[in-house]
């Protein structure tokens, strides 16, 4: 296997704290070119707080981001990056068609109070083909399914041509359909050579394309390496997949296989 | 039309034009971003930037877009940085504002309270042409940022932390919607007044998204319905003798209305007629659920 040693994340002794309470707790993370990591944990671990921290959404108390070798807050390249949020926020007071927020994708590349650039209307078609919503570009996209909303959000990424794709919980309570669509999408990324950085609860169908797995517990970092193997409730083939959303949840869901 | 032989009419309708046509281009970001009652709240500060107008005897218009744009800001400032104490702050500018201009009004000479009333909810036959040379020039700026900024300020009002992963300037656009916001808010306050100024940024979006899929469509359907009621409302206000910025809102609330209800009672009569149409169950999968008749069905 080539292995690639450009560092495309490097998070480095990471503390995060909400209002005093410490989400990260000295968290290391490197993600290089071409690889698909996984960061795993229960609810309340850290894992979300560590994507967003990487990408500058969070500030840190301690420690220091580097995205593409550049420190973050000198790091103007944001076309090489591309996200994805757990669902869309709540400023939706007004609707959209899927075109309109799929277009947004776009605007890193454009640069700000530029004209459109040449390919764009392409590129957007792409991405909506590429998950399965070249026919649904007028639609609202507050009428459609959650699933299809998640697939709107990743075409939106998509339309970027993004070298790092980075997605918070993408297949979090979204129908098999969008999970299919979505391993498929990330096949797809990796034969281009797109670096993937994803959050997971659990992988599902994504697990044969997941390379290496950062696994959090109480905001540290308790496993890097081969996918770990569900363990206790969550090896049982009839686990309902129904999760507390309490801050803390008691014992690991992930344990390390060696 | 036998109205435009007068100079008043023709001025007051060229004044409702342009509110006509900013007020809801600003306040479909506004409405997407849920901040609906902004524009009232720099309304409020606004009214002491007109008092500081008569006081020190300069064009009400200029010191209100001064003072309103330093409110703006400070409103914006507050908001980005989301504490809970910025409610009760945001509380005492508006009322500040307002207390501020009533007490500054009464301390310059020569004024009255009609003047005051003017300003509070539209004079819009008293509008001289200097001022509707100011309000075109702000109205076109005002324009010109809600247009041509289109799609950046959609994708920060739409989804702001993407926006922010994308390299888009959130916080420069933060400050420029509330600096238009009040800029808009000027313009308006001789047709609509301080006090109903926000109702024509709100009012005709919230029509429009009542029918329209997308938001561009949203925003001009704002735009075409604002133009409308504003010139309507111009025109009624001169033959009912009443203040214009109050029958150009009773006006667009009235639209408002019909237009809820008309598309209540349409999607009620749509789906019975679907329900008729499918008098033989149909069963399939769309995503991911089972579909009986069209609808979710248990299993």
């Amino acid at each position: 296997m080539l292995v690639n040693t450009e560092p495309i994340v490097e998070v480095r002794d990471a503390v995060v704290a909400y209002d005093g309470r410490p989400a990260l707790r000295g968290v290391d993370l490197t993600v290089y070119r071409g690889e698909v990591v996984a960061v795993l944990g229960a609810n309340g671990s850290g894992k979300s707080t560590l994507v967003r921290t990487a990408l500058g959404l969070t500030p840190l108390a301690r420690g220091s981001v580097r995205l593409f070798g550049t420190p973050l807050d000198a790091f103007r390249e944001r076309w090489r990056v591309g996200y994805v949020p757990q669902r869309l926020g709540a400023g939706s007071g007004v609707p959209a068609t899927v075109l309109e927020v799929v277009r947004s994708g776009v605007l890193a590349r454009r640069g700000f109070a530029r004209l459109p650039r040449r390919g764009e209307t392409l590129a957007i078609a792409d991405a909506l083909a590429a998950v399965g919503l070249a026919d649904r570009g007028h639609e609202q996209v507050g009428t459609l399914s959650g699933g299809q909303q998640q697939r709107v959000l990743i075409a939106r990424a998509l339309a970027g041509a993004p070298e790092l794709l980075v997605l918070d919980e993408p297949t979090a309570g979204v129908d098999v359909a969008t999970q299919d669509v979505f391993a498929a999408t990330i096949e797809l990324l990796l034969e281009r050579g797109v670096t993937i950085l994803l959050v997971a609860h659990e992988l599902g169908p994504m697990e044969p394309l997941v390379q290496r797995a950062v696994v959090l517990s109480g905001g540290r970092v308790v496993h890097d390496g081969p996918c770990p193997r569900p363990a206790g409730h969550h090896a049982d083939p009839d686990h309902d997949h129904v999760h507390p959303h309490a801050p803390e949840e008691r014992g690991a869901t992930w344990i390390p296989t060696a | 039309m036998s109205l435009l032989h007068y100079d008043f009419m023709v001025r007051a309708l060229l004044g409702a034009l342009l509110v006509g046509l900013t007020a809801p281009s600003v306040g479909v970001y506004l409405v997407q971003r849920r901040l609906a009652l902004l524009g009232d709240g720099i309304g409020h500060i606004a009214l002491t930037g007109v008092a500081l107008g008569f006081l020190l005897s300069w064009a009400p218009v200029l010191t209100a877009v001064l003072v309103s744009a330093a409110g703006a800001v400070v409103i914006e400032l507050i908001r980005a940085r989301g504490r809970t104490s910025g409610d009760v702050a945001l509380a005492v500018m508006f009322y500040g504002g307002i207390a501020g201009g009533v007490v500054l009004i009464g301390l310059s000479a020569g004024s009255t309270n009609v003047n005051l009333l003017a300003y509070l909810f539209g004079s819009l036959l008293t509008t001289t042409w200097t001022d509707l040379v100011v309000i075109a020039v702000l109205g076109t700026a005002v324009l010109a940022v809600t247009l041509l900024l289109r799609p950046w300020l959609f994708a920060v009002c739409h989804d702001e932390e993407y926006a922010t992963v994308a390299g888009v300037p959130v916080r420069l656009l933060n400050l420029v919607l509330a600096v238009t916001a009040a800029v808009t808010v000027t313009v308006a306050m001789r047709v609509v007044g301080l006090l109903l100024v926000s109702a024509l940024m709100v009012v005709p979006v919230a029509t429009a998204q009542q029918v329209a899929r997308g938001f561009l469509t949203t925003m001009l359907g704002g735009i075409g319905l604002g133009v409308v009621v504003a010139l309507t409302g111009a025109v009624g206000s001169y033959y009912l003798d009443v203040p214009s910025g109050a029958s150009i809102v009773v006006l667009a609330i009235a639209v408002f209305l019909v237009v809820t209800a008309g598309t209540a009672v349409l999607r009620r009569s749509r789906g019975a007629a679907a329900a008729r149409e499918t008098s033989v169950p149909t069963f399939g999968f769309d995503d991911e659920n089972v579909v009986l008749d069209g609808r979710p069905a248990d299993v």
